[in-house]
């Protein structure tokens, strides 16, 4: 009886069909083409402007805000691309708080900039209802081959700006689809309707590019295999790891590893299929914890908890990302660290954090004051892990930097003939479009060692 | 006390602010919801003979748009009052008779027979209208059948037609001017020497306002074809208030009462334009654009300024401008000004940089010691003002008179004494000065 008491409530289908496909649309709309002028309109036209300087990949953003002004959609798609194939996807995840809208000078004057990441979307997505395919052409065929391992951003931008200079490229995923985070990770509201296997299909439709699922490296291919057959190899496995909550009770039921859940959430198209706890606990600050804390939320989890060691303002979640968690009806609470986990027949029932402050020397510590919270599931988001196996055994090692690959500006590793991107390499900055243009700039180096 | 009572020719209205005749002023409905905006008076829509002309059934006008669909410019291919005489003239009596205190003149055009203008005058006397205008401006359409441009492009005709009508009726004659025309002085003369009490201007302007590239024919496009039209609206304003200007410092036209028309939006374009020498204005399209209330902020807009300004009555700044209004010759080659960024102001788009570096006079820094950062460098600076007009915030950007010390860029010291380009060495012509 007491089991049955105690026993947690998780289960499926706690919201009717409607609220599920209402929780899970788009959460930014779309521009229409009004709302899409209009806001075309506000841009300056910038000289060297500072969106442009504040996009990792450079996008021209004033040209292709112009271009939407001008009612040329399409050329302004193709301004985009031009710059970041994945330019689609990068206006449904962007930060843009922190990048292109940040640097807009519309804020100087009036705190408000223009919104480019929705007019980004605008731009790409007329391009991928009215080209059928690619505008891109290739260049004549080079006779040279190239590895790219992982199926992720950085792979895909790597691997369309090579198929482009003419060479013949091998990806190699590990798991069933290509896309990487924009297809296991990424809240589901972020990119509805399949974008990111349309935008794959995209990116690919220029040809040249084999693609290999199923084959992960160090399991079904090795470093030194792809080093004899090809004549360079990128790798952008990304960070298949996560880290451990390296406390007590961590092995129970109910707790899970919440990129594995977004992962699952992310293929399941009924979402009425996923089973969610009542009381959630999330514990972590970064993106994940974020999107994995509204994700429950909207799967109709009564209370989500997020618990964060530090204090707001360090969670690796932009500001912009926390307020969306806090108008989700998530609760964070900082300066709390997990401590135990408490079980019952088998199972989470809560969580006892403890409570953190810095010391005068700036060290994070437990006070030693405990708070139990209530938990049908807890859900561990404290980041993600390179792992290195696969690149350190044998004679092909690869020199490492804080655990991840050590690359030169031009993504080149310490190995002859192994460029690598994305989140694997060190000093990346974990953001999408980061990726993108760690594809390109590996892949201009890339073209250049082979011409050479 | 600030009075915007307006008497024009004699006519009186309770503010300078009067329709133009056009659409808006077709009709008694249209006419009396005016009035109970608060426009100060009507031009009645052109009134023609009958058999009453008729109108295309497709569509009359097109637009240049500016940002967020601004509207900047208004084309339109109407003609002249499509409804019979005898339903207008009753109109117009029952109006006046209701509205006493507001300004009604009727707009006429009919063809160019001595015998017609009296007979129609004769019926407009009847109706206790206060005055009549001649339209001799509307250049489509009716200009094809020798009236309206047709007879305003002539300054012989302007002159016989308005003598013809000022024998012939005692009501006060305003001549509307079109400005498809090199010398607007010459028409203006010409009403002038005809008799007419004042002019007005201007008309529309000839235009093609747009192409459709699908079906590859002007816009508005009626069946597959286009025809010229009229443009008007806020684009035309600086065509029109030079126009008024050349007539207003024009020696043989000087004092010739005038009624200005061209883009009158606000009532600082309204006021503008009475700087400029016009008793009064007319308005049309911006009432078209946002319906008749647009009346209250021009009443209450210039009431407001000239408190500010000290102004008692419209009288009182009417024409102060036009004293001020110079050939190019006569400007002062001794002044110089040199432009000035409010770095707190500056969003820093770089506008006012790439305008200056790429079109000007490379005088705009856009780095300093490695930092986003628009500044003018005075050693290049000619003044010339772009910077100003391309920068997107208002008052960042001033020009700034130098009144002491050196150029920076011609080296040469400042010079307070006046001197233009009729006493400049460089002139082949210039006055020399009495020699020793």
């Amino acid at each position: 009886m007491a089991d049955v008491l105690s026993a947690p409530d998780i289960r499926a289908g706690r919201l009717s069909p409607e609220d599920y496909l209402k929780n899970f649309d788009d959460i930014h709309p779309p521009l229409d083409r009004h709302e899409a002028s209009v806001e075309a309109d506000r841009c300056y036209f910038c000289f060297d402007a500072p969106c442009t300087i504040a996009c990792p990949t450079s996008i021209d953003i004033p040209q292709f805000i112009r271009q939407i002004q001008t009612g040329n959609p399409v050329g302004a798609a193709k301004t985009i691309f031009a710059e970041n194939i994945l330019g689609g996807m990068c206006a449904r995840v962007c930060p843009t708080e922190t990048l292109c809208e940040e640097a807009c000078v519309r804020n100087e004057a009036e705190d408000k900039p223009v919104k480019i990441g929705l007019l980004q979307r605008y731009a790409t997505d007329t391009y991928m209802d009215k080209v059928s395919g690619s505008h891109f052409t290739r260049a004549a065929p080079t006779n040279k081959k190239i590895a790219v391992v992982g199926g992720g951003p950085a792979s895909l931008s790597c691997a369309h700006a090579l198929a482009l200079k003419g060479h013949d490229v091998t990806i190699f995923e590990a798991r069933e689809k290509l896309g990487g985070l924009n297809e296991y990770g990424i809240a589901a509201y972020k990119t509805v309707n399949d974008f990111a296997q349309r935008e794959v299909e995209f990116l690919l439709s220029v040809g040249g590019i084999k693609v290999e699922t199923g084959k992960a490296l160090g399991r079904d291919i090795t470093l030194s295999g792809l080093r004899g057959e090809y004549d360079a190899v990128f790798l952008g496995m990304g960070l298949p790891g996560v880290n451990a909550l390296n406390a007590e009770g961590e092995d129970l039921s109910g707790a899970i590893d919440a990129v594995a859940y977004i992962a699952e959430l992310r293929q399941e198209t009924d979402r009425a299929k996923l089973p969610v706890g009542r009381k959630v606990v999330v514990i972590g600050g970064g993106m994940t914890a974020i999107d994995i804390a509204v994700q429950t939320k909207r799967l109709g989890a009564e209370e989500v908890t997020i618990l964060y060691r530090r204090g707001q303002d360090a969670m690796k979640a932009s500001r912009y990302e926390q307020e969306l968690a806090q108008t989700n009806g998530v609760l964070i609470r900082e300066w709390f660290q997990p401590k135990r986990l408490i079980g019952e027949g088998g199972h989470v029932v809560a969580i006892e954090a403890e409570r953190t402050a810095v010391d005068a020397n700036g060290r994070l510590s437990g006070t030693g004051e405990t708070e139990r919270f209530e938990a049908d599931q807890v859900f561990k988001a404290i980041g993600q892990t390179f792992i290195a196996d696969p690149v350190t055994g044998g004679s092909d090692a690869l020199e490492l930097d804080a655990g991840r690959i050590r690359v030169d500006d031009a993504r080149k590793t310490s190995l002859d003939k192994v460029w690598a991107g994305g989140d694997c390499v060190a000093g990346g900055e974990d953001l999408t479009v980061a990726a993108v243009e760690d594809g390109k700039l590996a892949a201009r180096s890339i073209d250049e060692a082979l011409a050479g | 006390m600030t009075d915007l009572t307006s008497n024009f020719l004699g006519i009186k209205s309770p503010n300078p602010f009067w329709l133009a005749s056009a659409p808006p002023t077709d009709k008694a409905y249209n006419v009396i919801r005016a009035f109970e905006a608060g426009w100060g008076g009507v031009v009645w829509k052109t009134l023609g003979e009958d058999p009453h002309i008729v109108n295309v059934n497709g569509p009359r006008y097109g637009a240049i748009h500016g940002r967020d669909r601004n509207l900047l410019g208004l084309n339109n291919i109407e003609l002249i009052t499509d409804r019979p005489l005898e339903v207008n003239l009753k109109e117009i009596k029952q109006v006046k008779r209701d509205w006493p205190d507001r300004a009604l003149v009727v707009s006429l055009m009919v063809p160019c027979e001595e015998k017609n203008w009296i007979d129609i005058l004769k019926r407009v006397e009847d109706t206790g209208a206060d005055g009549v205008e001649l339209n001799f401006g509307c250049p489509h359409g009716m200009s094809e059948r020798g009236m309206g441009s047709a007879v305003g492009q002539v300054p012989e005709y302007i002159e016989m037609v308005t003598r013809w009508c000022k024998e012939n009726t005692k009501m006060p004659v305003i001549v509307k001017l079109t400005p498809n025309i090199t010398d607007i002085r010459k028409p203006a003369q010409a009403a002038k020497n005809g008799g007419a009490d004042a002019v007005s201007l201007i008309n529309t302007i000839n235009s093609i306002v747009g192409v459709d590239l699908d079906v590859m024919a002007p816009t508005p496009t009626i069946d597959g074809k286009g025809a010229h039209g009229g443009y008007c609206g806020p684009a035309v304003k600086p065509i029109a208030l030079n126009m008024v200007a050349e007539i207003a410092r024009d020696p043989a036209t000087a004092g010739l009462p005038i009624s200005g028309i061209g883009g009158i939006t606000t009532w600082r374009d309204a006021a503008e334009f009475m700087a400029l020498g016009a008793g009064n204005v007319q308005v049309c399209t911006a009432a078209m654009t946002y319906g008749f209330k647009v009346v209250q902020d021009m009443i209450d807009g210039l009431k407001e300024w000239m408190g500010e300004k000290g102004y008692t009555s419209i009288d009182e700044f009417v024409g102060m401008a036009v004293p001020n209004c110079s050939d190019w010759q006569n400007l002062n080659l001794n002044y110089v000004t040199k432009a000035k960024i409010d770095q707190d102001l500056c969003i820093k788009c770089g506008r006012c940089h790439i305008a200056c570096e790429d079109t000007s006079h490379q005088a705009i820094t856009a780095m300093v010691d490695g930092a986003r950062h628009f500044e003018v460098i005075d050693e290049e600076c000619v003044g010339c003002n772009l910077c100003v007009n391309v920068c997107p915030v208002e008052n960042c950007i001033t020009m700034e008179p130098m009144t002491s010390g050196v150029d920076p860029r011609t080296k040469q010291p400042i010079d307070n004494k006046f001197a233009d380009w009729t006493t400049h060495p460089n002139n082949p012509n210039r006055v020399m000065e009495a020699a020793e």
